[in-house]
C-alpha cells in the first residue's frame, strides 16, 4: 500500500473536540456579554478579534489543520493573505475616493 | 481482512490530494462570502447609524441559539470522523444523524426568524422596507441575501451528511477510507466559520 492511501493524521480524542466546543460556547457568550459595552470604534474590532480566535479554534482543531503537513499551512495561509489584501486594498482605496 | 487490503493496494487513492481539492473548493467559497463581506463593509461605512437602527429589529436571542446549535453541530461532525477513525461504524452514524437534526433544528429557527420579519412587512421589495431611509434597506438586503445564501449552504450540508450516512451504512466510508466523510466535515465546518462571522455582524450591532 501506498503511503498517501493511508491518511497522514493521528486520530484525535473525543476530548479536545469537547473542550475546543466549551471555549467556542465559551467566547459566544463573551461575544454576546461585550456587544452591550460601547468601546466606541473598537467595538467591532473585539467582535471581529473573538470571531477571528473561534476561527482559528476550529480551523486548527475541527478542521484538522494542525495535524496538517506544512503545504497545507502555507496553501492556507496564502488564501488568508489574499483575501484580506482585497480588503485592505478595496478598503483605503475607498476612503481616499470618498474623502477627496 | 488481507486478500481485501491486496484488492485496495491496486486503486490508487490519494488522500492528501483529496482533501487539498477540498481546502482548494472551501477557497472559492470563502470569496464568494468574502465578496459580500466587503460589500457589508462599505456600506456599513457609508451608514453606521441606519445599520445599528436596523440591526434592531433582529432577534439576538434566535441568532444566539443558531450560533449555540451551530457550533455544537460542528462539535457532532468532528466527533463522527473519530468515531470512524476507531472503527466504531454505529456511533459515527449516530453523531452524523445528530448533525443532521442540529442542522435542520438551525433551519426551523431561521424560517421563524424570517416568517416573522415578513409578518412586519419586512422583506425585499416591500412597502415597508422601501419606506426606510437608504441605509436601512441596504441592511436588510444584506441580511437577506448573506443569511439566505448561509441558509442554502445548511441545506446543501444536510443533503451532503445524509450522503454520508448511506455510505457509512453500506461500508463505502470505513475507519481507513474515511476522506469522503472528512471533507463534507470541513465543508460543514466552512459554513460555520461563515456563520461565526455573520452573527456578530449582524445580530450584535448595538
Amino acid at each position: 500500500m501506498s503511503d498517501n492511501s493511508h491518511t497522514s493524521h493521528k486520530a484525535h480524542g473525543y476530548g479536545v473536540y469537547v473542550l475546543i466546543w466549551l471555549s467556542l460556547m465559551a467566547l459566544t457568550g463573551i461575544t454576546v456579554a461585550v456587544a452591550g459595552i460601547n468601546f466606541g470604534g473598537l467595538t467591532v474590532a473585539t467582535a471581529l478579534v473573538i470571531a477571528s480566535i473561534k476561527t482559528y479554534l476550529v480551523l486548527t482543531v475541527f478542521m484538522h489543520l494542525r495535524s496538517e503537513t506544512v503545504v497545507f499551512k502555507v496553501f492556507i495561509a496564502v488564501a488568508m493573505f489574499f483575501l484580506i489584501i482585497s480588503f485592505v486594498l478595496l478598503f483605503t482605496d475607498y476612503s481616499f475616493i470618498v474623502r477627496n | 481482512m488481507s486478500s481485501s487490503e491486496h484488492t485496495v493496494s491496486h486503486i490508487h487513492r490519494d488522500d492528501i490530494a483529496s482533501r487539498m481539492g477540498m481546502w482548494l473548493f472551501l477557497f472559492t467559497e470563502l470569496l464568494l462570502f468574502g465578496g459580500m463581506f466587503i460589500l457589508y463593509s462599505v456600506y456599513r461605512y457609508n451608514n453606521p447609524d441606519a445599520f445599528h437602527l436596523a440591526a434592531k429589529e433582529l432577534n439576538t436571542i434566535i441568532g444566539t441559539f443558531n450560533t449555540a446549535i451551530l457550533l455544537t453541530s460542528s462539535l457532532t461532525m468532528a466527533l463522527s470522523i473519530t468515531a470512524i477513525q476507531r472503527n466504531n461504524k454505529s456511533l459515527s452514524i449516530f453523531f452524523q444523524l445528530i448533525t443532521v437534526v442540529l442542522a435542520l433544528a438551525f433551519m426551523v429557527n431561521k424560517y421563524f426568524e424570517w416568517g416573522a420579519k415578513f409578518h412586519h412587512g419586512i422583506y425585499p421589495g416591500s412597502d415597508t422596507l422601501l419606506a426606510k431611509p437608504s441605509g436601512e434597506v441596504l441592511f436588510f438586503g444584506l441580511y437577506y441575501v448573506m443569511t439566505g445564501l448561509h441558509g442554502l449552504h445548511v441545506v446543501i450540508g444536510v443533503g451532503l451528511i445524509l450522503l454520508m450516512t448511506y455510505y457509512t451504512a453500506k461500508d463505502v466510508i470505513t475507519h481507513d477510507n474515511y476522506m469522503k466523510l472528512e471533507s463534507a466535515g470541513l465543508y460543514w465546518h466552512l459554513v460555520d466559520i461563515i456563520w461565526i462571522f455573520l452573527f456578530p455582524l449582524f445580530y450584535l450591532i448595538t
